[in-house]
């Protein structure tokens, strides 16, 4: 978070659970998340990691507890209002979550064209934010001739493109090479330092010292340990 | 927006073109058949209604009915219901006429001692399409005035035709519900497929904060066009079918079908607009079932 300055919860989590069947996924977990603070949820495979960001951006219900984004009680939202949520949060998907049969710009202006804006400015925005990536060039290419690191680019620009106050990344460089990961890394921290909270699901140790910010570790979808690491001195 | 979404519909059906076209012409050819037996009923009902203007009831009085009744019974007759005219034959009258018909017979008429024939009315009926059901039961009703001997009219078989008529109408109507399900199964069912093959994009636009308003409206978009345009082919087929049985009926007179005529404009545009629903609630249904999943 940045310092000196005293932060409101933007999400807050009381004694939530999921489960899927009879296996618990989440269990009894409290957290509340501050306005433009960088958070990292770490843990092993099968931690609750995912399941966590699933429950925020309301991919799923909760199984039990209270979910709270900016005010809004997720197990009491309206189906007509999750649209109006998802748009104050931007995803980055592990996979991407690209479409293949639309070109990159096309992708990335979905964001805008679903929140009903005009076509000269999402024109705008769009290149825009293609050129702070670096896929500006490749803007009228198929997601599937990218690289990886390019497609994680593009999924990059489609999350912040709506200028979300929320950006949730679930192992964005977890299949990148080090240098296309460390700038998807400087992407997330530009995106940041611009005030917007990053919430990124990783068990990449090098990304969270590099980076720094307040770290959650969860086991078993228990909340384990709890630190704040500053930002290693070489980043 | 709506720029955007007739954009994005029109994009789909490019990209899903063969699944589209397979779904146009499935409701041209219904269309077109369920509109064939539009255009024939159509004409059916003109050729009814033109023989109809030919009908007439005679009504035969009874003997020695005075001048005072008889001005009563015409106004009795002329407030029926379907009754355009009634002219009163008086039996001599029927006799000249009769005489005038068959002047090679006159000594016969000649020799008679009395009149045999009755007095009558001849009563016109206001054409209306329904062929003879209306008249039977006029018949019936001046039939049974007291004074009223008998009553005969010609046309009887066109009740037979009004009746088969009616029959081929029932028919047609139960095979153009059945050819309107069908391509309203067959829009749906495209776009079932199209929705599926689309399901990870809908997702996806899901994910981004798009409202269901969003992501169905092309799709509506989308089917009306498809009616629209199976719908055009459809008729057009139509028009063309026409012009080729009523140019081939014209050149063979003895048919006696005096005349056919296409559908009119507004029915035309009704079955455009029908072939519109048709595409629309297709979709419909299928928003609504795989928007629920």
């Amino acid at each position: 978070m940045n310092e000196g300055v005293v932060k409101a919860a933007v999400i807050r989590l009381f004694r939530v659970y999921k489960r899927y069947g009879g296996k618990n996924a989440l269990v009894d977990l409290s957290l509340d998340i501050f306005k433009n603070e960088m958070l990292f949820v770490t843990g092993p495979s099968g931690a609750g990691k995912t399941t966590l960001l699933k429950l925020i951006y309301v991919g799923e219900p909760a199984s039990e507890g209270q979910i709270l984004i900016d005010g809004m009680n997720l197990s009491r939202i309206a189906h007509k209002r999750i649209p109006y949520l998802r748009r104050k949060i931007g995803i980055i998907f592990q996979d991407y979550k690209l479409i293949p049969t639309k070109s990159v710009f096309d992708n990335v202006a979905l964001v805008l064209e679903a929140a009903g804006k005009n076509r000269r400015l999402i024109r705008k925005k769009v290149q825009s934010v293609l050129r702070t990536v670096g896929m500006e060039e490749r803007m009228e290419t198929l997601p599937p001739s990218l690289s990886g690191g390019e497609q994680q680019r593009v999924a990059v620009a489609r999350a912040v493109v709506g200028e979300p106050e929320i950006i949730l990344a679930d192992e964005p460089t977890g299949n990148l090479d080090p240098e296309s990961a460390d700038a998807i890394l400087r992407l997330l921290k530009t995106f940041y330092a611009h005030g917007a909270t990053v919430i990124i699901a990783t068990h990449d140790k090098e990304m969270i010292r590099k980076t720094g910010g307040r770290v959650i570790l969860l086991k078993d979808g228990r909340l384990v340990d709890e630190l704040r690491m500053p930002p290693a001195a070489d980043s | 927006m709506m720029l955007t979404y007739y954009r994005r519909a029109l994009q789909d059906i490019f990209t899903h073109r063969y699944l589209n076209a397979v779904t146009i012409v499935t409701i041209a050819l219904s269309i077109l058949i369920a509109s064939a037996f539009v255009l024939v009923f159509v004409n059916a009902n003109d050729m009814i209604a033109s023989w109809e203007k030919g009908i007439r009831i005679m009504a035969y009085l009874k003997p020695g009915i005075g001048e005072a009744v008889l001005l009563e019974l015409k106004q009795q007759i002329q407030t029926l219901a379907r009754v355009q005219t009634s002219r009163y034959i008086s039996k001599d009258e029927a006799l000249d006429a009769l005489r005038r018909q068959m002047p090679r017979q006159s000594a016969l008429f000649d020799n008679l001692k009395e009149n045999p024939l009755p007095d009558a009315f001849e009563i016109r009926v206001v054409p209306n399409g329904d062929g003879t059901r209306d008249i039977e039961a006029l018949a019936k009703r001046i039939e049974s005035i007291p004074a009223i001997a008998e009553v005969e009219y010609g046309q009887r078989w066109l009740g037979q035709f009004t009746s088969i008529v009616n029959l081929f109408r029932l028919t047609g109507y139960a095979l153009a519900g059945l050819f309107f399900l069908a391509a309203l199964f067959i829009v749906a069912n495209t776009i079932r497929l199209i929705l599926y093959s689309r399901r990870e994009e809908i997702e996806v636009m899901r994910l981004v904060g798009a409202t269901d308003g969003f992501i169905k409206a092309p799709f509506y978009i989308q089917g009306i066009i498809q009616g629209a345009l199976g719908g055009g082919v459809g008729l057009t087929a139509l028009l063309f079918a026409y012009a080729f049985v009523s140019s081939n009926i014209g050149r063979h007179p003895a048919v006696g079908i005096p005349h056919i005529r296409f559908l009119p404009p507004l029915l035309t545009v009704g079955i455009l607009w029908c072939s519109m629903f048709v595409g629309w609630f297709g979709c419909y249904l299928s928003l609504k079932q795989f928007l629920k999943s």
